[in-house]
């Protein structure tokens, strides 16, 4: 056997084996970046130099703050923030409490029917949302709901996937916590705030992070059963800004508009990157 | 202990009340509804009991059109987006360097508001008279005559819309591969190495078998996501779908709902049960495959 | 197949990463095993040896130093190149395939001119897995399987292609104790009928004493001596290969030479032909007689039957431990007179080593 000519293969074939897995990990960064870049770019550039542009440039000499200005106070963007905030915050926090009792009842406490109950819950998380919006949408409007953040957020703050999720979850924790509570003369709901919670801190952060991205980017329901601008969320705002704001072609202001809207999440993503990847990895093969 | 016995219920009212509302009520509704022949929303009165509403829906131009659309993104996107994720997975397990700052940089579009990157897409593909945008450039670069992918032939726009979509379900399959494939334990890949196995023959043999019930898992999730597809067209397209010809199923059932076509949630409802038919019988295939072929 | 290392050396970055140092895992290892034999790698947890194992095996490449299989340098061979058979720890079977498709696993890897009939390769599987006595399983999954089924399986699939160097790595850690007497035994019969150069790694000093023709026993990832194992338990070259091999631990004392003679304590043990020095003086519970006029005296504080033989207990003031703990023949009688027990020592159970380097001296 000649070795050294075995060796030698061996090295060069994980030499471009490796070359050819950066180049196409670097091709996809790329692809990831650029409309992130491209966004940024654009919404530096004055208005007059981006349609001057026959051939978009991939840089600017001359950036402006202009479009931001614009973004604010030629549409109402700040409104849209401050209904998306609010939204995102009202819905939360109840889905996160009406999650956290069920899930107590189902994980902790004995009761006739609760396993009927708990299947018909399970059942019910195969009902897509499209097929229950129709009859959402009659109820909120026949209640004189629509625009109202009350309409906005009653209809969104169930999720039977994340009882399910958190239930797993305090089932884990051993029964002989719960008897040495009880002998201590702990009450039920000190058990669920002072141990349970604590001890289930990462699925509930994990629940916690899952929905404010979803609330963030929700977009069909509030289209439904708002017409007001005055309860727009961001993503009607976007879609209300390209059809009708900025006198149509504005695409720098627009672009603003987008990166606006882009960075909290993108910041809040940034800063807790891996307990959110870690947090929607759990969420996702778990269900 | 009388209380005992209620308190079970009474932690549990608040979700009981909600998805009773909001969830199991709207769900016999639509039924009703959906054979409820011209209800009207105003009177709340309806002409007829029957399938006149399926039947209609049916034979609605838009509806057939919003089928077909749905049905090309599904099976462009996900086994696409699969492949792709499944590659990228595998690159980024075979390194070290910058492992962890690629695996941020592919999560970033989970997190981002689909309209609003949705619109960065447009311009990139939009031709305006100003210019042909970015792509177009680079089309032109290759000496093609531009294309408008916004507003001209079915496949321009199909082929964004596609690439749009793959690009925002990317990050989550590239998430869950690359976690399953971290979870093959090196032992395995070891033991292969040392008996000289090549390297097409341990993906095939090892790991794609041991991540299988993984990419299942992906692929029955894409599928009922790709059905859902809505918000991605809104984005590039603007709310006007079957104007632009590029009208999905749940879009459909929006714009019967209200919209430009305005306020017919019988037809709305049909249409939804449909939707829902279809992505029942596709889920259940596919978890049957998936059975026989999930190795353990 | 001889296998020789030469200076072999690894060193891995450390993982604390404010410490610039590396960690050595394997510290200029020279030594050669002889073909067909079975040698037991043996040390505490952490001191090297599974590095050492997967340079054999090729699956980690030394910072420095050279592996050879006979005479040939296979230092940067590929791991499919070197034919190495490798049972892991935790088996490292395939889950999703059956014990028939993970024994053929290997030979179907063979391409070219090495290339097998299915019906050659399903002649050798069953070989194999009649070898290991697992042939009546060949079409269950590992998770249908026992612990030491399993066991065997993994050997199995190591030995299908005929390796020229089977290595095991902690082959015996997850079986119970039952099991492991007797897949130990196991393991020598496999290897005297195929007559492959074996090398397991263990920190089962008894594991590796009871079945090797040779152990070589490491520290922190220094090699510290090699021998026929009953050869190394009886001349340890220094305190940690003494303390290291025999259940129970051999009893270290506090000694000193003076004059020709090794005292413990008051107590003048034995004549010895060294220098006036301080030393360690290490005694295997073996080397325990009980005798009215014995030269060690102890405190006694528990005698524990056990069948077959008698466990003393005893203290001494000078013993770098808790207590003394000597083995002697359940029929002795013991008569301890105001508490204390006295011992004569047999002079080839007692061992000496320097204080300074705690290198074994000659006496």
């Amino acid at each position: 056997m000649d070795y050294d000519k075995i060796e030698k293969q061996a090295r060069v074939r994980a030499k471009v084996k490796s070359t050819v897995t950066y180049v196409f990990l670097i091709i996809w960064a790329v692809i990831v970046l650029f409309p992130f870049y491209w966004m940024i770019l654009t919404s530096i550039k004055s208005y007059s130099s981006y349609n001057s542009e026959y051939v978009p440039k991939f840089y600017t000499l001359a950036p402006t703050i202009k479009n931001y200005v614009d973004a604010f106070i030629s549409v109402n963007l700040s409104r849209y923030f401050l209904n998306t905030i609010i939204f995102t915050v009202l819905t939360t926090a109840v889905m996160l409490i009406v999650t956290i009792l069920a899930a107590f009842a189902f994980a902790r406490l004995d009761f006739k029917g609760k396993n009927i109950t708990f299947a018909i819950f399970l059942s019910l998380m195969m009902i897509p949302n499209e097929l229950v919006v129709i009859t959402n949408y009659v109820t909120i409007t026949n209640w004189d709901m629509r625009n109202t953040f009350a309409g906005l957020i009653l209809p969104s703050v169930t999720s039977v996937f994340y009882i399910y999720l958190l239930k797993e979850n305090f089932e884990q924790i051993p029964d002989s916590l719960y008897k040495a509570a009880k002998v201590d003369g702990t009450s039920d709901l000190k058990y669920l705030f002072k141990v349970m919670l604590p001890i289930c801190k990462p699925t509930v952060i994990t629940i916690l992070i899952l929905k404010v991205i979803e609330c963030w980017n929700s977009y069909v329901w509030p289209r439904l059963v708002t017409d007001n601008p005055d309860y727009f969320l961001v993503s009607n705002g976007i879609q209300e800004i390209r059809e009708n704001g900025f006198g149509r072609e504005n695409i720098p202001a627009m672009m603003a508009a987008v990166v606006v809207i882009s960075v909290p999440l993108i910041i809040i993503f940034l800063i807790f990157h891996k307990k959110i990847m870690a947090g929607v990895s759990r969420g996702g093969t778990k269900g | 202990m009388n209380y005992n016995k209620y308190k079970g219920w009474l932690y549990l009212l608040p979700a009981i009340l909600f998805l009773g509302l909001f969830m199991v009520y709207p769900l016999v509704d639509v039924v009703v509804y959906s054979f409820e022949e011209g209800y009207n929303f105003a009177s709340q009165s309806f002409s007829g009991t029957g399938l006149y509403n399926f039947s209609y829906v049916l034979h609605d131009p838009y509806f057939m059109q919003a089928v077909k659309n749905t049905f090309i993104i599904v099976i462009i996107t996900v086994p696409l987006s699969t492949g792709i994720a499944l590659l990228i997975s595998l690159g980024l397990n075979s390194i070290k360097p910058l492992k962890d700052f690629l695996q941020t940089v592919y999560f970033l579009p989970y997190v981002t508001n689909t309209l609003a990157v949705g619109l960065v897409f447009m311009i990139l593909f939009k031709k305006t008279a100003y210019s042909d945008g970015l792509i177009n450039a680079l089309i032109n670069m290759f000496g093609h005559d531009s294309i408008d992918f916004i507003e001209g032939p079915y496949w321009a726009k199909m082929f964004v819309i596609c690439f749009y979509t793959i690009w925002i379900v990317m990050p989550f399959k590239i998430l869950i591969l690359t976690s399953a494939l971290a979870g093959v334990r090196q032992d395995y890949y070891n033991a292969a190495k040392v008996d000289g196995t090549s390297k097409f023959r341990t993906f095939y043999k090892i790991t794609l078998p041991m991540i299988s019930p993984m990419i299942f898992y992906l692929v029955i999730t894409g599928f009922i996501g790709a059905f859902k597809a809505y918000s991605d067209e809104v984005a590039i397209f603007g709310t006007n779908l079957n104007a632009a010809g590029m009208n999905t199923i749940v879009g459909y059932v929006y714009d019967m709902l209200y919209g430009n076509s305005g306020g017919y949630p019988s037809y709305a409802s049909a249409a939804s049960l449909i939707l829902f038919a279809i992505v029942f019988t596709i889920t259940v295939i596919n978890l049957m495959v998936s059975k026989k072929n999930v190795q353990y | 197949m001889k296998v020789t290392l030469e200076h072999l050396t690894k060193r891995f970055p450390n993982r604390n990463k404010k410490i610039k140092e590396d960690v050595i895992a394997v510290n200029d290892f020279t030594f050669e095993i002889p073909d067909g034999k079975l040698i037991g790698l043996l040390g505490p947890s952490g001191c090297g040896k599974s590095t050492t194992l997967n340079m054999i095996s090729g699956l980690e490449k030394p910072t420095s130093g050279k592996v050879f299989f006979g005479d040939d340098d296979v230092t940067g061979l590929p791991p499919e190149n070197r034919g190495v058979g490798l049972v892991f720890q935790n088996y490292a079977l395939y889950p999703h395939l059956t014990v028939r498709q993970n024994i053929l696993f290997p030979l179907q890897n063979l391409k070219g001119k090495d290339k097998l009939s299915k019906e050659v390769m399903e002649e050798k599987a069953l070989e194999a897995a009649k070898l290991v006595q697992i042939d009546a399983y060949m079409d269950r999954k590992p998770g249908e399987l026992s612990g030491g089924q399993q066991q065997r399986v993994a050997i199995a699939r190591a030995l299908v292609k005929m390796p020229r160097v089977l290595l095991l790595d902690e082959p015996l850690s997850n079986l119970d104790a039952r099991l492991r007497l007797q897949t130990r035994e196991e393991i020598r019969r496999i290897q005297i009928e195929t007559g492959i150069t074996t090398i397991f790694v263990t920190h089962d000093q008894e594991e590796a004493m009871s079945i090797s023709d040779m152990i070589v026993v490491m520290k922190d990832g220094i090699f510290q001596q090699m021998g026929k194992p009953q050869d190394v338990y009886d001349k340890p070259v220094n305190l940690f290969v003494a303390k290291f091999l025999g259940t129970p631990a051999i009893n270290v004392f506090n000694g000193e030479i003076k004059d020709g003679k090794l005292y413990i304590g008051d107590d003048a043990i034995l004549d010895v032909n060294l220098e006036n020095q301080q030393v360690w003086a290490a005694i295997r519970p073996e080397g325990f007689v009980v005798s009215d006029n014995g030269a060690l005296k102890c405190t006694l504080k528990q005698v524990e039957v056990m069948g077959r033989d008698t466990s003393v207990i005893s203290l001494n003031d000078n013993l770098d431990g808790i207590s003394v703990r000597s083995i002697i023949p359940s029929d002795t009688t013991i008569n301890p007179v105001n508490g204390i027990v006295s011992f004569n020592i047999k002079p080839y159970k007692i061992h000496l080593f320097s204080k300074e380097t705690e290198e074994r001296l000659e006496f």
